[in-house]
């Protein structure tokens, strides 16, 4: 990465290590570290953030292990149809979601009581409560984890991209040319890995915050508990006569943002399209899997009741059968 | 001895093709799980554009599942009810039971995905450090095992 380091620059650095300092030195909360079986939620406040991209640059850091190396020339795929997905040459990209860029700043511009208002804000997965992407994986590489994390493993991921079409916010990214696939059918199935915030799964084993959290010089994210968070959630969303996005949408999901400023307004301001999702009103996209599923229970009832019906009818005419011929 | 309590009706035709027909839907829904319909051209087959839309496959391959899972409980009781008296199974009848269970066990086992993932998590580290809670303080050095995880992207 080629930067230049500019006063805005050095200033936000400055900030990132001040905070960072500070976070690191306060022992995280039992509940926090993922220890009580509990989901855990992360809180965005926008009224504190400023745009200043330091969770992006603390994300692209500390991840960068976990970033694709492709392999090239990829492998020809068939049938023609089928389209190279390769960020490997835009590492450096920070304004959408990618599978190198796992959190960025969105910007939205609304007017508020006849004043412009300029807001920005973190996107990054929303870890759903009941995620589709896992849910619907056909291989069960994408899975939601007990502290509320919703995680893809890079080794076991094909690179289907179901995840992001099912995806309401379409958040994972695809990397062609890594991962299993290449090891199949390269030609035939398969199209590399999708990369997607893992909210630093692993350094919350190690008792430390996700990246983001910990660089963020304003505070603008929280971690907790999910009660815990809705709970903060309402009481600003109170206070400042605010709204709360996250709690309900999808059924509800682990990040949650409060705004001073509705949604619509935002999700209206916002630039949207691939790898920069809205903030639109989501439905629980996997509420007709949850009915179905009661249905599920109760069907072989219904055949076992239906087979001792048919069972006992016969029985009857039997027994009147063999009376008749008395 | 009782074969008055089973008869080969034309019930028990139309409950045959209505389990060809089901596992046939099954079949297509099933594969409609994995992203290859619109690769391969099958959603641009005319009628067909659905068979892309990976929430159109998996309410219609769980629609198909209530109702097999109906019958086959139904298939089950009737035959322990009055039909193992009437018939006996054969070798290829076990077979294809063997198989059929497997597809239906592990299709239990999809539809309850969160806690397929809790059996699939109980592996992985986040067990282990609720397990022990006094090991686990901010810049301690926890057990190998713990700190990698069930997997090290």
């Amino acid at each position: 990465m080629k930067h230049a380091i500019s006063r805005r620059t050095f200033l936000k650095g400055s900030l990132a290590a001040a905070g960072a300092v500070a976070a690191s030195s306060i022992p995280l909360p039992t509940a926090v570290r993922g220890e009580t079986g509990e989901e855990l939620a992360t809180l965005i406040d926008i009224r504190k953030c400023i745009g200043c991209e330091a969770c992006v640059e603390a994300c692209k850091e500390v991840n960068a292990p976990k970033f694709p190396e492709p392999k090239k020339p990829f492998p020809k795929m068939y049938p023609s149809r089928v389209k190279v997905s390769d960020w490997s040459d835009k590492r450096d990209d920070m304004d959408r979601l990618t599978p190198y860029n796992w959190v960025f700043i969105q910007e939205a511009t609304v007017t508020v009581d006849g004043r412009e208002e300029t807001y920005t804000f973190p996107r990054r997965c929303m870890h759903c409560q009941n995620p589709p992407c896992a849910d619907l994986c056909p291989w069960g590489a994408a899975r939601k984890l007990k502290n509320g994390i919703t995680r893809i493993d890079a080794d076991i991921c094909l690179g289907g991209a179901k995840c992001e079409k099912v995806c309401p916010w379409h958040i994972p990214q695809r990397q062609t040319g890594v991962g299993l696939y290449l090891e199949v059918l390269p030609a035939l199935a398969g199209n590399g890995v999708m990369y997607k915030c893992d909210r630093c799964y692993n350094r919350l084993e190690e008792g430390k915050l996700p990246a983001c959290i910990e660089a963020c010089p304003e505070n603008v994210q929280k971690i907790g508990p999910r009660n815990e968070i809705i709970k903060e959630a309402h009481a600003i969303a109170k206070e400042i006569n605010g709204y709360i996005y996250g709690e309900k949408e999808n059924g509800g999901t682990n990040t949650l943002y409060v705004s001073p400023v509705p949604f619509e307004k935002l999700n209206a301001s916002v630039e949207k399209g691939p790898g920069r999702p809205g903030l639109q009103p989501v439905k629980d996209a996997m509420a007709h899997a949850d009915n179905l599923a009661k249905a599920m229970v109760i069907a072989p009832i219904a055949g076992i009741a239906a087979a001792a019906g048919k069972f006992f009818a016969a029985s009857k005419r039997a027994t009147r059968h063999e009376e008749g011929k008395k | 001895m009782t074969s008055h309590v089973y008869e080969p009706t034309m019930g028990r035709k139309r409950l045959k093709w209505a389990y060809i027909g089901i596992f046939i839907v099954m079949a297509f829904t099933g594969f409609g799980q994995m992203p290859i319909f619109k690769r391969y051209y099958i959603s641009d087959i005319p009628g067909l554009g659905w068979s892309a839309d990976f929430y159109a496959t998996h309410y219609i391959h769980y629609l198909g599942a209530i109702l097999l899972l109906g019958l086959l409980a139904y298939w089950i009781a009737d035959y322990f009810l009055g039909g193992r008296r009437e018939f006996h199974l054969t070798a290829s009848a076990y077979v294809r039971i063997v198989l059929l269970g497997g597809i239906v066990v592990t299709g239990i086992f999809r539809v309850l995905n969160p806690t397929t993932i809790v059996i699939f998590e109980d592996l992985t580290s986040f067990s282990d450090v609720r397990g022990r809670p006094d090991d686990f303080s901010p810049g301690s050095t926890l057990p190998h095992q713990v700190r990698t995880g069930y997997h090290t992207a």
